[in-house]
């Protein structure tokens, strides 16, 4: 979906080759996502199905719009939009990204597993999410940090990365707050204690919201 | 756990089993428990925990502010438990420069003398902590704000010049706690941006954040839960990381080093 509107926004451009159009489509996103081009050709030629896309006839080639295409020419035909298609590239700028159902998520998945199964270690799991999430979080800031400052798609593209492993970051905090806090309820409801819980009891100096025990320590 | 990265320069900060209890009996706190830790030349260590865990506790300690009431802490070279308050005092203005959320310069001075005014206390005549001073505005990208008075500055230009400050002429290790929380995220990145040039140049840095967008500018985060180091992320990676052995698919516009990391989907 984003391979098709990403390759319409670039037609809209002026025409182009296959190969032309994975090559824009990678240098402005940072290769982030990389295309095969078997991927870019499928999608083109939906494109042309549709009949937002066309192959521009072989008499209209060489109109000096492109000097600098490379050799190996004749091995693809060229494809510009029609009016529709056109028309479909303006109206994706204007439209939101559609936030439909959630994709499945891991992530999402394995904690919801994890706070109803028994005998899982739940604060040892998020931390060692969060541990591994800022791991990337760095990797992708240190890219940040050697990015030209010029180079705005690529950055934006690493700030998306960024924000979305930071969000991941704040989910787990209040995962784990959530759950401590559910843990401190059930304590005051259920009549005994946990075993084994309690002989160095430890006061918190900050709200409740940590603390659900020293399990997990041992991550590494 | 001593880190050996690539690059490192000598430890300037190190603290061994470093525990902070406030009361005792029943009702002892244990701000920190046994934390060991090390910033060396050239290294941005962040911190990261819940509100409680620590963490301010961590940089006081580090500072020689507060003492810890087990294990040592060594800054540039010395044990401050080995030293009188005189003396502990004399090496922290020497040695460490602070960063805060609220930038704390002082209003009715201007960035430069914002900047030489500790310099000065420490016994420099005045002329040559004007010149440090304009040396220091000028590694943050901010010399041509030295006579402007702090309310007539950005807030990242006056945490620019707090940086400045806190890494003014012989100082080499800067504690920052949320030097970022005041700013928006485009301007935070910014002062993150100068802070991690600064310490790449030849000082340390201990950074305390809840953001991890912030932390990530740091070399390794270690996470404090109730006083205690949980987990860390390591040191930078080697030759191995992400960073190293920039590769191109034959394309020439990848910027992923090792291939982008293609998630199924």
């Amino acid at each position: 979906m984003s391979v098709r509107h990403g390759l319409l926004a670039l037609l809209a451009e002026g025409p182009m080759h296959g190969y032309q159009l994975r090559q824009e489509f990678e240098r402005r996103t940072g290769g982030t996502w990389p295309l095969n081009i078997g991927q870019v050709y499928t999608t083109v030629h939906r494109l042309v199905r549709d009949g937002l896309a066309e192959p521009v006839p072989q008499g209209e080639i060489g109109s000096a719009e492109e000097p600098g295409a490379p050799d190996g020419e004749g091995s693809g035909e060229r494809f510009r939009l029609t009016e529709a298609g056109r028309a479909e590239a303006t109206a994706w700028w204007a439209r939101p990204v559609e936030r439909g159902a959630p994709a499945r998520d891991e992530l999402a998945i394995k904690l919801a597993l994890a706070v109803t199964a028994p005998g899982v270690d739940v604060p040892a799991v998020v931390q060692a999410q969060r541990t591994e999430t800022l791991r990337a979080l760095q990797d992708y800031t240190r890219l940040k940090a050697r990015a030209a400052a010029e180079d705005l798609a690529w950055l934006l593209v690493l700030d998306n990365l960024v924000f979305v492993a930071e969000a991941e970051v704040r989910w787990l905090d209040h995962v784990e707050a959530r759950v401590a806090r559910a843990a401190a309820t059930n304590a005051a409801r259920g009549p005994r204690p946990a075993p084994g819980q309690g002989s160095t009891t430890q006061v918190s100096p900050g709200p409740p919201a940590v603390g659900v025990g020293p399990v997990g320590r041992d991550l590494r | 756990m001593t880190p050996s990265g690539p690059g490192l320069g000598p430890v300037l900060l190190s603290l061994v089993q470093v525990s902070r209890t406030h009361g005792d009996g029943d009702l002892a706190v244990h701000a920190l428990q046994g934390v060991d830790l090390d910033v060396r030349v050239g290294e941005l260590v962040a911190v990261m925990g819940p509100s409680g865990s620590g963490k301010s506790t961590l940089l006081n300690v580090a500072g020689g502010l507060d003492t810890p009431t087990e294990g040592t802490v060594t800054l540039a070279g010395a044990e401050l438990s080995a030293l009188d308050l005189k003396g502990r005092a004399r090496l922290r203005r020497r040695s460490v420069g602070y960063v805060f959320q609220d930038f704390n310069l002082v209003p009715a001075l201007t960035a430069a003398e914002n900047v030489s005014l500790p310099r000065e206390l420490d016994g420099v005549r005045q002329r040559e902590a004007r010149v440090e001073a304009l040396a220091a505005l000028s590694e943050v990208g901010v010399a041509d704000l030295a006579d402007r008075f702090p309310d007539e500055m950005s807030g990242g230009q006056q945490q620019r010049v707090a940086i400045a400050r806190a890494l003014a002429g012989p100082r080499r290790l800067v504690l920052a706690d949320e030097p970022t929380g005041a700013l928006d995220s485009v301007t935070g990145e910014e002062v993150m941006r100068v802070l991690r040039s600064r310490v790449d140049a030849g000082a340390g840095g201990l950074l305390v954040t809840h953001e991890a967008r912030f932390a990530a500018w740091a070399d390794r985060t270690v996470f404090l839960r109730d006083g205690v180091v949980v987990d860390s992320t390591g040191d930078r990676g080697g030759p191995g990381s992400l960073l190293v052995g920039a590769g191109s698919d034959g394309l020439g516009s990848s910027h992923w080093p090792s291939g982008p990391t293609d998630q199924d989907g």
